[in-house]
């Protein structure tokens, strides 16, 4: 299963070093990983994408990460309101004739195009991880040349729904 | 390690004393730092990087143990740590220096002890240079200490030298390793504040206390249970809480059984007592861990060797699992009431409550049957002197007092089977890495910690000559370490699962050409013995155990003597073989 957890750390050297070689020592497969500073001073949260097998795994994930002494807090927000945002580059063939076509892709995705050429576009897009997939598919059979994900980063949200009620059938 | 000639002039000049006096370097704030953590003993080998430190500790000595290898120096700390419950500390020079702790620091790891290990660097100019001597320890030790430091500034020094001390005793103990590079050990320290006491670790704030509704469970669960069992692990002795554990199970009348690293927490001939459990445990703790309806695990991390196929591991329990890292819950085996605590404080909630002794006598009546039936035996078919009974004339010759250290194999499973250890943290064992090579350096470290105490190391001819260059510390530092070698002129454990699991192809394991260990012994100013049969080592372990001088005894012990009972890999608990009865 895929989880996005985050992690406030003390932002020493080395302390992504300690992160990601305590995932590969413990055969944790990342998909994504986000480092960036905070709004304190010396601290930075690491959001990362990972597939776990079970939720014994995840739960071994997230005490191995507790342990470490540089990491503050973890936090697996799958489950939670959040919001996520990925940024992606993307180089596509657009010759002139296919140009107003691409441009009418880009539009409804809010994305921009950053660089141009005589035959090639840099197209900068935003949103979460399913919409970035959702306009590399569109944009696929125009031929990607180059791209390049930044993975991605969320938040949890400031109001969270209350937790549904389990009802009984019976 | 050798000592690089071609210093740079400034850095010559700074070792050369051209400060005035008064000025304290990185070197002085270190040497003060560990007397201000109240070290005793330090445990090294001296080298380029670390000259600085050696010339500090010249002026202003700690006592140092000069191993023969920074291996050797490792092993000994963490020998002493296991013994006397205090910090090992280590220092080594920079790049290989520092590379040949890395077994001892990964052995630490596995079995939680305490050490503060220093490296020299490289000066920080020249670091990611690939400078004389240079090796990246913080990058290569990350995934085998509990944290690291490299020093970047002469003012943190104070600062993370007592972090490093904090981290590594308390909690779960680990090692913990600081790299000082010269040019910081050199540098000139100019804060008033040498004594550090304040930390700055907001991210490790370990659990000591446990939570009183859980510890209420685990008195509910007692009094429904019907075969209850506890599993103490090595927990219980780095709480230091074997007092209060051997109250417990004599208060509440259940029995126990230990892992190999546990061994010592309660006497090995206690009543409730059915020995070690695992892969080479006894029958009788195996099955009732198969049988027992609440398994009470207290400091032990359900290691494969004991679980075995955890599919099959205690398959009726209620689980309870006390340990003091909350990673190790829930890791391998479901755990039904969950306790993150110190051994000693679990213990001493544990007691305050209201249990009275369980009424328990079918399951206990069924467990003395068994363990008077299947008792941990051997016979001896062939004229040879067997290992075991090299071990039980040990115990015999020194009443179970002695201080037992092993490598890893069959002899270390022999002493954990038929060295009945009376009292707690007398066994110093490699369980977790299983480092061939341990026990003799970490027998001199035993030492160290109790001088007046019996040490014995026991090792195979395999492990013992991979780190025998500690003999000359026996003679040097007066230790009166006895080495028995129970020399099968074999790898002992690989040839049984060659023999086992491999159709008899002893593939490279045989050793049929060894150094003559009396010559050794006596190269080495110690007295060395070679013994072949019972009668003669009886004799020979009277003289020995009443001398107080070191000693090395050979003994030649039958080659094809396999450890038993044992569950195979892959299998569970109840599927032992060589069960004698």
């Amino acid at each position: 299963m895929k989880r996005v957890i985050t992690t406030t750390v003390i932002n020493q050297s080395g302390v992504l070093n300690r992160v990601t070689g305590l995932l590969m020592k413990r055969q944790f497969n990342i998909e994504s990983i986000t480092v960036g500073h905070t709004e304190k001073a010396g601290i930075s949260k690491m959001t990362f994408v990972v597939h776990v097998e079970d939720q014994r795994k995840l739960e071994q994930l997230l005490k191995q990460l507790q342990k470490q002494i540089d990491v503050l807090k973890v936090n697996d927000i799958t489950d939670k309101a959040i919001v996520t945002r990925e940024l992606a580059l993307i180089k596509v063939l657009s010759p002139p004739g296919v140009r107003s076509e691409i441009n009418s892709i880009i539009e409804p995705f809010r994305a921009t195009v950053i660089d141009m050429s005589k035959n090639v576009i840099t197209v900068q897009v935003t949103g979460d991880p399913g919409k970035i997939e959702a306009f590399i598919d569109l944009l696929q059979p125009y031929g990607i040349k180059e791209l390049t994900r930044t993975g991605a980063t969320a938040f949890v949200r400031e109001t969270q729904k209350a937790p549904a009620q389990q009802l009984s059938i019976l | 390690m050798s000592v690089n000639v071609n210093l740079k002039q400034e850095e010559a000049q700074s070792i050369g004393g051209e400060l005035p006096k008064a000025t304290l370097q990185g070197s002085d704030v270190f040497i003060q730092s560990l007397q201000n953590e109240g070290v005793e003993m330090i445990f090294g080998y001296p080298g380029g990087a670390v000259l600085p430190i050696y010339d500090a500790l010249y002026k202003n000595p700690i006592p140092h143990i000069l191993a023969r290898h920074e291996q050797g120096a490792i092993h000994a700390a963490e020998g002493y740590s296991r013994v006397s419950g205090k910090t090992g500390v280590v220092i080594a020079t920079s790049g290989p220096g520092a590379t040949n702790l890395v077994t001892g620091i990964a052995d630490a790891m596995m079995d939680s002890l305490p050490l503060v290990v220093f490296t020299g660097q490289v000066a920080s100019a020249v670091i990611g240079t690939d400078a004389f001597q240079e090796a990246d320890i913080v990058g290569i030790t990350q995934p085998i200490t509990k944290h690291n430091y490299q020093v970047k500034r002469v003012e943190d020094l104070p600062r993370i030298i007592h972090e490093a001390f904090h981290i590594a005793s308390t909690g779960r103990p680990g090692p913990v390793l600081v790299d000082i590079p010269k040019d910081i050990s050199n540098a000139v320290f100019t804060s008033a504040e040498i004594k550090a006491t304040e930390l700055n670790l907001p991210g490790y704030q370990p659990t000591t206390s446990p939570n009183f509704l859980q510890i209420q469970k685990v008195a509910q669960a007692l009094q429904k249970a019907q075969k209850p069992l506890i599993l103490a692990g090595a927990g219980v002795l780095h709480g230091k809480a074997s007092e209060e554990f051997v109250k417990f199970v004599e208060k509440t009348g259940v029995p126990v059984t230990n892992t190999l690293l546990g061994l010592g927490c309660i006497p090995g001939d206690h009543p409730q007592f059915l020995g070690m459990a695992g892969m080479h445990g006894t029958f009788t703790a195996n099955m009732a861990i198969c049988e027992t309806d609440l398994l009470i695990n207290i400091g032990a991390r359900f290691d494969d060797r004991l679980t075995g196929n955890l599919e099959h591991f205690a398959p009726n329990a209620q689980v309870v699992h006390i340990d003091i890292d909350p990673a190790e819950i829930g890791k391998n085996v479901e755990t039904d009431i969950p306790i993150v605590a110190d051994a000693k404080e679990a213990l001493h909630s544990l007691l305050k409550l209201e249990i009275n002794k369980l009424s328990i006598e079918p399951w206990m009546a069924g467990l003395m049957k068994s363990k008077a039936e299947y008792p941990l035996v051997y016979s001896n078919a062939s004229k040879k002197m067997l290992p075991q009974e090299v071990i039980e004339l040990v115990h015999k010759h020194t009443n179970g007092d002695a201080i037992v250290t092993t490598d890893v194999g069959q002899h270390q499973m022999w002493a954990a089977q038929f060295y009945r250890f009376n009292h707690p943290d007398h066994w110093v064992t490699s369980g977790g890495l299983g480092t061939m090579g341990f026990g003799f350096p970490a027998a001199i470290g035993a030492q160290i910690a109790k001088p007046q105490g019996t040490v014995v190391s026991f090792t195979g001819d395999g492990g013992f000559q991979m780190t025998l260059q500690e003999l000359s510390l026996l003679q040097e530092s007066q230790l009166p370490v006895k080495v028995i070698i129970l020399n099968n002129q074999c790898l002992g454990m690989v040839r049984q699962w060659q023999e086992t699991f491999y159709d008899k192809r002893y593939s490279e394991s045989l050793m049929p050409s060894q150094p003559d260990f009396v010559k050794l012994a006596e190269a080495y100013d110690i007295e060395g013995y070679k013994v072949d049969n019972y009668h003669d080592a009886d004799e020979l372990f009277k003289k020995v155990f009443s001398s107080n001088k070191p000693a090395l005894i050979d003994c030649r012990v039958e080659q094809m003597e396999n450890v038993y009972p044992m569950v195979a890999p892959g299998k569970g608990l109840h599927e032992m073989i060589g069960v004698k009865g």
